[in-house]
């Protein structure tokens, strides 16, 4: 797909998610605007996958898991976007008896979500998991997940990369929302990751890195990461992103991790991002 | 009516020979063990089927997590390792990834109770039905010796849905005949009576029996259940017999708080309150000792049962 067109899904995911968490003065807009590109490039051109009919299985897709469940609008929107639901159910977000709920789940049958997530730190685990089952059925495809930086503090974490590297589990690719804030402040100060490249090499990963809001960086990346499935280890991309990316007061700030828009901060939002593919 | 013992061993045997059987009928069948492939008696599963089984190590977060995506393409996940390393270490792991998510990950715990023995306290889970039970769409199963924990065992696999199996470590006395069959939720009468119903479950069921053959030697008619399915509990069975005996004693391995007991006092407090007794550990922790010298300090023996049954009559 030609980059200026993945940039113009980008901008209407972003409307997208300051619409949805404003109209219900809730939700994470930090984090979603931030993995907005990389979602986008991951749906839109990266990934292998079905989204009508959805099937739980997912038997000869690639599959993703979003580990940091709480940027649940960036996805919604992308998974509407490319066919999963209709657009207009993003106007249900957070609302009662919706199927989009706060954090994703599968209780409420939402096509496109395979696991529930919000209580961090799991979805690697879990996707290690769907990697072996693709293992034992024969099934080529690949497993792509998205963590937060921050969520790199729970131990499950570090569980599943030993286990991925010792295993060779080498039909995944993870990537790391390198950011560097969480909801207390800089990542740095709450409580530093260290050297988090050495630290996922020391676990035996292939570890690369990304610029999250550069189409041709992603695509390069990517592609480059795709090489080198299937040789025996696992594969991390640490993802360099702006929190509150692509609205000026919203960048770089780890305030807008979970605050969202009033009228007139959405006003000023949207003025920024343009309409591209119809608001839903 | 007697019980013949059939034999005698240990119920984490009989899921282990349970486990090896299913490996040969059903290819989906996969299998996990955080470091106790032998305590679990994993390891014929882990000689015959080496690709279908995964050692995780001593991580069990990460186990519970992987066989809730393992289900994503058709798998059957059985996790195994003890019960408190099964439920209180990974609550959340299996709350959100598991039982919310609803994936098809059997959840096989050993060494659950008092009957560990010498490991002490720490090993001696004792609030596990309670956890589990509280969880929406989790099936709870605690088989009563070797062989329905290999009929249950076999029978969890061809139920869509996340299960809790609990089992131990003690040799026990085996009564369950060995074709019998395990229905899930449906409780086994295993002596019919007049005068006082009692409810048990996993180690707590041969106790019961022994107890009752006590109370006949008194001229007391017992009606004894063995309530192996905890949750989706069998209140039909529960109502029935308690409408004819009006009183009940529950026993089991287990907390006051949150296990088979409290589940029963719920079912009859809504529809039918009679005098209840409950033989169960009483909000404190356990400690070394042999299994038998435990279950005897802690007040769940067959003295207990048998104490707890005429209270229980005296209170009609």
């Amino acid at each position: 797909m030609e980059i200026v067109k993945l940039e113009g899904i980008a901008s209407q995911v972003r409307r997208d998610i300051v619409r949805m968490v404003s109209a219900v003065n809730s939700g994470h807009p930090g984090g979603s605007l931030g993995c907005t590109d990389f979602l986008t490039f991951l749906y839109f051109e990266a990934m292998n996958h079905s989204a009508s009919p959805f099937s739980m299985d997912g038997k000869n897709e690639d599959l993703f898991f979003l580990s940091n469940g709480h940027i649940s609008p960036v996805w919604y929107s992308v998974l509407a976007r490319s066919g999963y639901f209709p657009v207009a159910e993003l106007g249900t977000f957070r609302k009662l008896s919706s199927r989009l709920q706060g954090h994703p789940s599968t209780d409420k049958k939402l096509p496109g979500i395979r696991m529930a997530s919000g209580s961090l730190g799991q979805g690697l685990s879990n996707a290690l998991g769907a990697a072996q089952t693709k293992k034992l059925n024969n099934d080529p495809s690949t497993i792509f997940t998205l963590h937060g930086d921050g969520e790199l503090q729970e131990g499950q974490i570090w569980e599943a990369a030993m286990y991925a590297a010792a295993n060779k589990v080498d039909n995944i690719i993870a990537t790391i929302d390198f950011n560097g804030r969480q909801i207390d402040g800089d990542v740095e100060n709450v409580l530093s990751l260290g050297n988090l490249e050495a630290k996922w090499e020391a676990f035996g990963w292939e570890v690369l890195s990304m610029n999250g809001h550069d189409f041709e960086n992603i695509r390069e990346i990517m592609t480059l990461a795709k090489s080198k499935l299937g040789k025996g280890k696992p594969i991390v991309i640490i993802m360099k992103t702006e929190m509150g990316q692509g609205v000026d007061f919203m960048v770089g700030s780890h305030k807008w991790h979970g605050i969202a828009p009033n009228a007139e901060q959405l006003e000023d939002a949207l003025t920024q991002l343009e309409e591209t593919l119809g608001d839903y | 009516m007697s019980f013949e013992i059939l034999g005698n061993k240990d119920t984490r045997s009989g899921f282990g020979e349970g486990l090896s059987e299913l490996g040969k009928i059903n290819q989906d069948v996969v299998a996990l063990c955080a470091d106790l492939t032998g305590s679990l008696k994993m390891d014929a599963f882990q000689k015959v089927h080496p690709e279908r089984f995964f050692q995780v190590g001593i991580a069990e977060a990460n186990m519970m997590g992987m066989a809730a995506g393992m289900t994503i393409g058709g798998k059957i996940p059985f996790t195994g390792t003890f019960a408190n390393f099964s439920t209180g270490r990974v609550y959340d792991q299996i709350r959100q990834s598991i039982a919310y998510s609803q994936k098809n990950v059997k959840i096989c715990a050993s060494h659950a109770g008092l009957t560990l023995g010498e490991d002490g306290a720490t090993h001696q889970i004792l609030e596990d039905i309670g956890m589990m039970r509280m969880l929406p769409n989790m099936t709870v199963i605690v088989p009563a010796d070797f062989n329905q924990t290999k009929q249950a065992t076999i029978a969890i696999a061809k139920h869509y849905g996340p299960v809790y199996l609990r089992f131990g470590r003690p040799v026990m006395p085996i009564f369950v005949k060995p074709d019998a069959e395990f229905i899930i939720g449906k409780a086994d009468v295993l002596q019919e009576g007049t005068d006082v119903t009692i409810i048990a479950c996993g180690h707590l069921v041969w106790k019961s029996i022994e107890a009752a053959k006590i109370l006949s030697d008194q001229g007391i008619s017992v009606e004894l259940i063995n309530m192996h399915t905890i949750k989706p509990l069998d209140t039909a069975a529960i109502l029935k017999s308690v409408a004819k005996t009006s009183c009940v004693v529950t026993a089991e391995e287990h907390m006051r708080n949150g296990g088979l007991g409290e589940a029963v006092a719920q079912v009859l407090g809504e529809h039918l309150p009679r005098p209840h007794e409950f033989v169960a550990v009483n909000d404190t922790f356990g400690e070394s000792g042999s299994p038998m010298e435990l279950m005897t300090k802690y007040g769940i023996d067959t003295q207990n049962v048998v104490a707890a049954a005429l209270k229980a009559i005296s209170r009609k």
